[in-house]
């Protein structure tokens, strides 16, 4: 058996590397930039580096998201010793440019500067995206040049599980997956529960539209994910986890699929890790892109290989779970925040964000709105300061309308809940969810009961048809928007839209289906006149 | 045989009943002889908790439980005929009816249908809903039975059964949401399933006419459900074990 | 007193919940008695009255004479009833509706069916053009009462008549009701 890693002699040969070259160029490779064309900008300054013979003094290192997505491709040139300069929509000819200006002239390319002190950037609060931008996703060495599996060492060297368990019950961390449920209790309930076998999965399902903060994790920093797993399962008594990750996220599944060998190498995972008596084996599983195996029994189905549909609870999955063994089902997100929270401590987690919901949350930030991509702010942040702040407001010069947030399960917010604290309760009371932490903006020109058409038909779509109510009320509900939004809607049908929404929530099997009318129940709550000015007066139904 | 497990008290609509630990709302209710409507279960197999019918009020939290995946717990409160359970019971039914092509008058189950002995029991005396009027083909490819997917409510007594009880797995769903529906075998014709040991079993236990003899006329289909309950009890007991041990 | 005015009209339906009207037998005799048939297709009159107390529709609402005929009884009627099966779901009329576009039908069972004429029968201002999607009646008038049944017995009919003479709507409740 090979040694496991030397995080202190990593850390000391990444930090030799650093001061290597006089220029490091960062350019982000997620997702967003590289759709943007980061791909052919990162060759030019390859080729580049090649062909005008700077190896000794630039190296070109692809990252994770840097955030600011509607700006990709976005690279930063950074001097050893400090100064750092970000630009944005850079394109091959414009990489060229600045490469060439820094390295050349020590100048800075203006025309593509990124204004780094505007709020988008300094009023966020990174702790789960802190590495986005920073460290090269593929080379473990750069996670642990930043601090990673530190956590890990500590938990399995100088911790007992139940202080781990203790440590996170201090944080006060909520799941990041939608319904806000304590993640102490999750992982006592599982550290509790009889059997030689337990199973920890981490939840990167993301299914919502416009939402990819998991996927942003798993691709950007898919050793951070690993990580927490680890803690994770040793403080449960776990021997074995999945990732599940659904088919659409190609980047994110070959790249924790080859985190998870390198972390095997290196004695992170597999058996005694790091020396110690714990193992450990995770494996990616993947999802056919259904929404609905994002709920946790219809998720256990489809990792045995079942058809992925909802399962009665009780019995809850950390009593009777995968393959009938006690089951833990953290999002991916959720179990991103660990590392940190066990390094820094739970104490440090709790005084971020608000009393009830602590830590920072990633959102999604998209739709009518100047700033669109990926932010990480303190729980508790009003909506405003996300919209106006970091979000640079509504382009156009148009008014703000709604916030759209927690997808097809949630609901929207009006402008005058714009100082509302984003948090767990404070947006239940609202009549919307935090969900995963999609944030869709509307501006002024939006219906709203198309948007909740929009969403109704996603859950339409997505029903997997077990239960009645979801599955034919969708489309009922469906059928009575579109008729509304034609304009060629009854009082009636307004009546039965509201009717079928108290009887989808109510009596539907799983979350989805009970989640489902919660655009139209918020619309309705918030802009009744606007779905009241659609309605045909005339009491007969087109024949 | 007296039933020695231990007892918990609960009441329906307000009324004081005894209950087993361990025991569903739904068995519960039944063998007290309180009816709660449903239309997925069937004793002697798998619970589902698809259709929704049997949703009741458990008095914490006003929360709806299905009653038939629900255990008895000390002190609960079930409420059945509530203003709000009725509507809904309602509710989810015509959304049944809407979905599908349930055409009693020309139906094989026409006056023997569990279906439409539940919108009496409801007082559905029409469809708020649009009908769907689903185009879906009828598999008469089978020498003894017929399967018309008009009439299925997706209720999986026939997948169950033929899993659970026979063994053979003809039967599952396939597609999602509004297109899900029904298949035999890798949804080839029901005729031409290998697997399928003309058993009945599924026939027996279809709660509307969707599955039926070969050759049945409007209402001249009756199933037998209870049969399996029958089957269930027997195999429980060993009753058809040579007690020479012959067999 | 006033007698009551009652009406009966039939739209896309087989007339079998007619037929179950007059298996009522003596009870009709009493009906009429107490209220007046103003209008039905049993009955010789052309023209819709005004002021009908209580208006019994059997069928769905399948052509453009349907919905001619279902619009003006609403405005002239008190109570409409759904009377049977058709009227209340569309029922076996609505068997069309699966299969989509009304033409298509009519090509396939008068030009492409091996025993017709080929020809699909087309008399302006006689033989009324179908709509897209056959209806129940209450998807196109408001409808007060439901009497589904197909037909409804003889029995229901009466009762539901009875109540309505009493100021009431049918019962609703129970073997009432009964589909099929």
């Amino acid at each position: 058996m090979a040694a496991p890693i030397d995080l202190h002699e990593v850390m000391e040969r990444e930090r030799e590397e650093r001061f290597r070259t006089r220029w490091r160029v960062k350019a982000c490779s997620s997702t967003a930039c590289l759709s943007a064309g980061a791909g052919a900008t990162i060759k030019a300054m390859e080729d580049l580096v090649e062909r005008d013979d700077m190896v000794l003094e630039v190296q070109v290192i692809p990252t994770g998201c840097m955030g600011l997505c509607s700006a990709g491709p976005l690279i930063r040139m950074m001097r050893r010793g400090g100064d750092e300069a970000d630009y944005r929509n850079v394109t091959p000819e414009a990489a060229v440019e600045i490469v060439r200006s820094h390295v050349l002239d020590e100048e800075p390319v203006p025309e593509y500067q990124l204004d780094t002190s505007m709020p988008f950037f300094t009023s966020q609060e990174r702790v789960v995206l802190a590495n986005g931008g920073v460290i090269n996703p593929d080379r473990i060495e750069s996670y642990v040049a930043h601090g990673g599996y530190q956590a890990l060492e500590k938990a399995l060297t100088t911790m007992k599980p139940k202080a781990v368990v203790e440590e996170i019950r201090k944080s006060g961390i909520r799941g990041r997956g939608g319904a806000g449920y304590p993640v102490a209790s999750k992982w006592s309930l599982l550290a509790a529960a009889s059997g030689k076998t337990k199973y920890v999965v981490a939840n990167g399902d993301e299914g919502d539209p416009g939402a990819y903060m998991d996927r942003t994790i798993m691709e950007d920093d898919p050793h951070r994910l690993i990580e927490g797993i680890a803690i994770a399962a040793y403080a449960t008594g776990a021997n074995q986890a999945y990732i599940y990750v659904r088919a659409e996220y190609p980047r994110a599944i070959e790249r924790l699929d080859r985190a998870i060998r390198v972390a095997r190498r290196n004695r992170l995972l597999g058996r005694k890790i790091l020396d110690t008596n714990f193992d450990l084996t995770v494996e990616v599983r993947i999802g056919a892109g259904a929404f609905v195996c994002g709920e946790e029994t219809a998720l256990m189905a489809s990792i045995e290989g079942r058809r992925g549909t909802p399962q009665l609870r009780p019995p809850y999955p950390t009593e009777k779970g995968l393959w009938g063994s006690p089951t833990m089902i953290n999002n991916v997100e959720t179990l991103a925040n660990i590392a940190p929270i066990i390094s820094r401590g739970g104490d440090w987690f709790a005084s971020l964000g608000t009393e009830k919901s602590t830590g920072t949350k990633v959102f999604a930030l998209a739709g009518d709105i100047t700033n669109t991509g990926l932010i990480e702010v303190p729980m508790g942040t009003t909506l405003r300061e996300i919209v106006e702040d970091i979000g640079g407001g509504i382009p156009d010069g148009k008014q703000f309308k709604a916030a759209q947030t927690g997808g097809p399960s949630g609901g929207c917010i009006p402008s005058k809940f714009l100082d509302t604290p984003v948090d767990y309760d404070s947006l239940r009371e609202l009549g919307s969810i935090m969900g995963s932490g999609g944030l869709i903006v509307m501006d002024e020109d939006v219906q709203m009961p198309d948007v909740a058409k929009y969403f109704m038909e996603f859950s339409m779509d997505e029903s997997c048809g077990k239960c009645t109510p979801c599955r034919v009320g969708t489309v009922q509900m469906h059928n009575l928007l579109q008729r509304l939004c034609d304009g060629t809607g009854s009082k009636q049908d307004l009546r039965d839209l509201e009717h079928l929404c108290s009887v989808v929530r109510d009596t539907s099997l799983c979350g989805l289906g009970q989640a489902a009318p919660n655009p139209v129940i918020s619309t309705l709550q918030y802009f009744r006149d606007e779905y009241i000015a659609l309605i045909d007066q005339q009491e007969v139904v087109h024949a | 045989m007296r039933d020695t497990r231990p007892t918990v008290n609960i009441s329906f609509d307000g009324v004081d009943y005894e209950g087993y630990v361990g025991e569903s709302v739904l068995e519960c209710a039944r063998r007290n002889g309180v009816t709660i409507p449903s239309l997925c279960f069937l004793e002697g197999l798998s619970v589902w908790g698809g259709c929704r019918i049997c949703v009741v009020e458990v008095a914490e939290g006003h929360r709806l439980r299905p009653a038939c995946a629900t255990q008895v717990t000390p002190d609960m409160e079930i409420k059945i005929e509530t203003p709000r359970l009725r509507a809904y019971r309602k509710s989810v039914l015509e959304l049944l009816f809407a979905e599908g092509n349930h055409v009693c008058a020309v139906c094989v189950s026409n006056g023997k249908c569990e279906l439409q002995d539940m919108a009496v029991f409801s007082g559905m005396d029409h469809v708020r809903y649009d009908y769907q009027a689903p185009r879906r083909e009828v598999d008469a490819s089978h020498p003894k039975y017929v399967f018309d997917p008009n009439r299925c409510i997706l209720c999986t007594r026939c997948v169950r059964v033929c899993d659970e009880i026979e063994g053979a797995h003809v039967w599952d769903i396939s597609y999602r949401g509004e297109h899900a529906e029904l298949i035999t075998e890798m949804n080839r014709p029901w005729g031409d399933s290998l697997s399928c040991t003309w058993c009945g079993k599924c026939v027996a236990v279809c709660p509307t006419g969707s599955l039926a003899y070969e050759g049945r006329s409007i209402g001249e289909m009756e199933h037998d459900p209870v049969m399996i309950k029958r089957l269930a009890v027997a195999r429980s007991r060993g009753e058809w074990l040579d007690p020479e041990g012959a067999i | 007193m006033k007698q009551a005015s009652i009406a009966t009209a039939w739209l896309g339906g087989c007339s079998g919940c007619h037929m179950s009207f007059l298996d009522m037998d003596e009870w009709l005799f009493e009906l009429a008695d107490v209220a007046d048939i103003v209008y039905s297709p049993i009955a010789d009159v052309k023209e819709f009255p005004s002021d009908v107390d209580a208006t019994l529709v059997e069928g769905a609402v399948a052509n453009e004479d349907n919905l001619e005929l279902a619009l003006e009884i609403r405005a002239k009627s008190r109570l409409v009833l759904s009377f049977g099966d058709c009227a209340v779901s569309g029922n076996v009329t609505a068997m069309r509706n699966p299969l989509g576009d009304p033409q298509q039908i009519l090509q396939n069972v008068y030009v492409e069916a091996p025993d017709r004429d080929g020809l699909i029968p087309n008399a302006p201002g006689i033989v009324p053009p179908l709509l897209p999607q056959v209806r129940p009646l209450h998807k196109v008038i408001r409808v007060d009462a439901f009497l589904p049944g197909c037909p409804p017995p003889a029995d229901r009919i009466q009762a539901a008549l009875e109540a309505l003479l009493e100021g009431a709507l049918p019962p609703n409740r129970g073997e009432a009701i009964r589909w099929g």
